[in-house]
């Protein structure tokens, strides 16, 4: 029953985002219905749809795995983005520099790599907001611009794979790439895998227990004993890891090399798939299924019903505003509430 | 001639409870009358219909005769009714005259004119023997000069009626005297008064007639002359009470806490504990009397751990604690029930249960290494929610869904079911009702008794006397003197806390 009222708002703000979506394209003079049934169809029924769906949901899943992480202790990771990008490159780096590494040690050093340089990068803003109080929106939006600009340098420049006229990075060892499993990208049971263990270290770990508690009140974590520096500092680098995992698994198994136009936007729907999951893991995992089914075939779309792709970005623009805008009521209502029991007293 | 307040068969009813039950009183002009009860029976769902601020299911309230229009408080206001709120709603940085006239400025070519606002205030002042000086800034002033600023500002409207919300919570002695004393006069001026509190002495003193609510229901009324404050709590909590509390004397053994020439700074990084030696021996209350804001807060958050200590130690058995580091500080064995409950002491939209734990939850039994045990933690819910008497129907239940005397038993039980050598208890029963302050001042004397070395910090005098065995007077962040609990003077003691040379 919880899991179903939970559920409720960001139903809601789905449809109401395709309804409005849909409205867009009337205006526009397209049919909306062959839009939507030109997604769908080529989203979730076809099984090269579906591995495509799939493979997109995989990063999409894990950055909104990292985003969750920071949310429910208290820090809201807008640099998923930016951790990804490290990951993904440091990832694709190792997968092409190391040779003749035998799979079962090239796949998982490579990935490694990239969780690690994920890590590294949320540090930063972890420290600087534990121990210098810099709020984490600022550094981590600042830490993406600098990651994504470094990481074109380098993928332009010496990462750069020679005779390319575009800025990438030579392709990884066939020992790094991640396989299928029965036809599906094996990355997204990974991230089925981490959803799950995410879950489960919240619900019955002493981590999970620290964590939420410094996400939910920092003052009652520190009078009881959790340290709030050091959990700061642990989530950023357990978000900032997942984001960068999440990078490595893009350009492990699904690009196979770094190519920085590739990996725009995926550490940002990361964002809008965590809130829309309301920061349950496991909810994160339809809500990427979605988004990544919705990227797959948004091409499709234009080709069967003659709207623009772009399309696919307003509805999950809307889905964001949509399901913020609850949490913005909500946000008001309690201001309303606090200011009552100022004079009230009752229920005290 | 009709009454200037009469209330009649008022009911509000909120999702799942009934805040006021059919409720029916008057007040005359010139009448102060103390309205009592406990934190949630209701006193102050009344005084917000009565202002206007929420509308009854159903009733009648008229003022002069007449009924007021429910959520119309401007309309309120300019029938005479003004209310002098808990919080202060004073600007800080501005001056009294500033204050006073806020929101309906004299003004002289679209510009605030001064000139006639401080004449205006001192008028004022006059007319209500209310002195202030209309220059000062409102942070400068002492907290009973700022009171006495907001019941000017509610007196400009020409109020005849007046609601005091809890009105000395956080005076000291001498300045609540002077503020029953100024509620007196002006109820021989012809201004009628609504007194609410919980303090039965400052009803005793002050009103013509008392109304006492529980539950939402009137439980009865009475005249102070015609009763006395055991009768009176007895009427609040509905069984009779032991306002003295009851405990055998104490048996102090060896110094267990020892606090030696600490320094502590506050939130602005001013000294606030100014080189403090204290010493606490096991199976004693020391008390620490003195008026908030003079370091209590500071000194507390400094032994828990929580605040940097810049000079000094604060020792557990002669063994020294570990500065800024609350976990060591509490395995050292120093127990804390910290003066916020809501900021500090509890996590409001975690469980009940999960507040229980909240001190130990790393720790076996209720944690096997990393993994939590649940079960466990149920397990000790259940025991001291039961123990404790916090009511609620599910251990499993927010924290936030309690009121504010079951959220102080969670911390409370919380904070006693570890053995514990030392007990800081700070305004262990602020904003608690009577019922649950008995319980909780129990608990605290058990403690003792087993052992436990207890450093109690209240703003309320009765309360430490009550319970101390010594007290410690605390004033601008020095100890001035520690005596005997057992026959000590309390205006001896109120003199010390306002920092006069006894």
């Amino acid at each position: 029953m919880k899991t179903l009222k939970g559920a409720a708002t960001p139903l809601i703000a789905i449809i109401i985002a395709f309804t409005v979506g849909g409205l867009l394209m009337f205006i526009q003079g397209a049919n909306p219905l062959t839009a939507y049934q030109s997604l769908f169809y080529n989203a979730f029924t076809t099984s090269d749809g579906i591995a495509k769906s799939l493979g997109k949901a995989t990063p999409l899943m894990i950055s909104g795995l990292a985003v969750t992480v920071g949310i429910r202790a208290g820090l809201f990771n807008i640099g998923a983005q930016g951790q990804l990008i490290a990951g993904a490159l440091a990832s694709a780096w190792a997968g092409y520099r190391f040779t003749d590494l035998p799979f079962i040690i090239h796949l998982p050093l490579a990935l490694l790599i990239g969780i690690l340089f994920g890590s590294l990068v949320g540090a930063i803003a972890g420290l600087l907001k534990a121990y210098r109080g810099v709020h984490e929106v600022i550094t981590t939006i600042m830490l993406n611009s600098i990651v994504l600009q470094l990481a074109e340098y380098l993928s332009n420049g010496p990462l750069k794979e020679e005779g390319s006229i575009i800025a990438r990075t030579p392709a990884i060892e066939e020992s790094a790439v991640i396989p299928d499993l029965f036809g599906l990208p094996l990355g997204f049971f990974l991230g089925i895998a981490l959803a799950a263990i995410v879950w489960w270290i919240f619900k019955n770990t002493t981590t999970g227990f620290s964590f939420e508690t410094v996400g939910r009140n920092k003052s009652a974590a520190w009078y009881s004993g959790i340290s709030v520096k050091k959990i700061t500092v642990a989530a950023m680098l357990v978000s900032g890891g997942l984001a960068g995992l999440g990078g490595a698994i893009e350009s492990l198994g699904v690009i196979g090399r770094f190519e920085p136009a590739f990996n725009a936007g995926l550490g940002f729907d990361g964002i809008t798939i965590a809130l829309l999951a309301r920061a349950n893991p496991l909810g994160v995992i339809p809500g990427a299924i979605l988004f990544g089914g919705m990227r797959g075939a948004g091409p499709n779309m234009q080709f069967d019903a003659g709207v623009s792709p772009d399309i696919v970005d307003l509805i999950l623009a809307l889905v964001l505003f949509f399901v913020t805008a609850p949490l913005i009521a909500r946000w008001f209502k309690l201001r309303n509430t606090e200011q009552r029991s100022v004079t009230s007293g009752w229920g005290n | 001639m009709s009454a200037l307040l009469e209330i009649s068969n008022l009911t509000k009813a909120f999702p799942g409870v009934v805040a006021n039950n059919n409720i029916s009183l008057h007040v005359n002009a010139g009448e102060i009358l103390g309205l009592l009860g406990e934190n949630g029976a209701g006193k102050s769902t009344l005084v917000k219909a009565v202002f206007g601020l929420l509308t009854p299911d159903t009733g009648v309230i008229l003022i002069d005769g007449q009924a007021i229009e429910y959520g119309d408080t401007l309309g309120v206001i300019s029938r005479g009714v003004g209310m002098v709120h808990q919080h202060f709603q004073l600007v800080p940085v501005m001056t009294v005259a500033e204050n006073i006239v806020l929101g309906d400025e004299p003004k002289k070519f679209g510009l605030i004119d001064r000139k006639s606002a401080k004449a205006e205030v001192l008028r004022l002042s006059e007319k209500y023997g209310l002195e202030v000086d209309p220059d000062a800034r409102i942070e400068d002033l002492p907290v009973g000069m700022q009171q006495r600023v907001e019941i000017l500002k509610a007196l400009r409207k020409d109020v005849r009626l007046l609601i005091l919300d809890e009105p000395t919570a956080v005076l000291t002695p001498q300045e609540t005297d002077e503020l029953l004393d100024v509620m007196k006069n002006l109820a021989s001026q012809g201004v009628g008064i609504i007194l609410i509190t919980h303090k039965l002495r400052e009803v005793m003193a002050v009103a013509d007639r008392v109304v006492v609510l529980r539950n939402g229901n009137v439980v009865g009324s009475a005249s102070p002359r015609d009763t006395d404050e055991a009768g009176l709590a007895q009427m609040m909590v509905g069984r009779s009470v032991v306002l003295e509390v009851l405990k055998s004397k104490a048996k102090p053994k060896d110094v267990v806490l020892s606090i030696r020439s600490l320094e502590v700074l506050d939130d602005r990084k001013m000294p606030a504990v100014k080189g403090i030696d204290l010493e606490v021996r096991s199976g004693e209350i020391l008390g620490i009397a003195g008026v908030e804001g003079n370091g209590q807060r500071e000194l507390v958050e400094a032994i828990a751990g929580m605040r940097n200590r810049v000079g000094g130690q604060v020792l557990v058995d002669g063994k020294p604690t570990k500065n800024l580091h609350p976990r060591s500080v509490r395995s050292a064995g120093i127990s804390h029930i910290p003066e916020d409950r809501e900021k500090h002491g509890l996590v409001a939209t975690y469980s009940i249960a999960d507040n229980l734990v909240l001190n130990q939850f790393n720790q076996p039994p209720f944690a096997k290494g990393w993994i939590r045990d649940l079960e466990k933690v149920d397990e000790i819910a259940k025991e001291l929610v039961e123990k404790f008497d916090v009511r609620t129907p599910s251990y499993a239940n927010l924290a936030n869904s309690l009121s504010g005397g079951n959220k102080q038993k969670v911390v409370v039980a919380r904070e006693l079911s570890q053995t514990l050598q030392v007990l800081i208890a700070a305004q262990p029963t602020r904003g608690v009702d009577v019922g649950s302050i008995e319980f909780i001042h129990n608990q605290l004397i058990s403690a003792r008794d087993n052992g436990a070395a207890v450093l109690l910090v209240s703003a309320e005098l009765d309360e430490i006397l009550s319970l101390s065995d010594r007290v410690a007077v605390i004033y601008g962040g020095k100890i001035v003197a520690i005596i005997d609990a057992e026959g000590a003077d309390r205006n001896y003691i109120g003199r010390l806390m306002a920092g006069l040379k006894a």
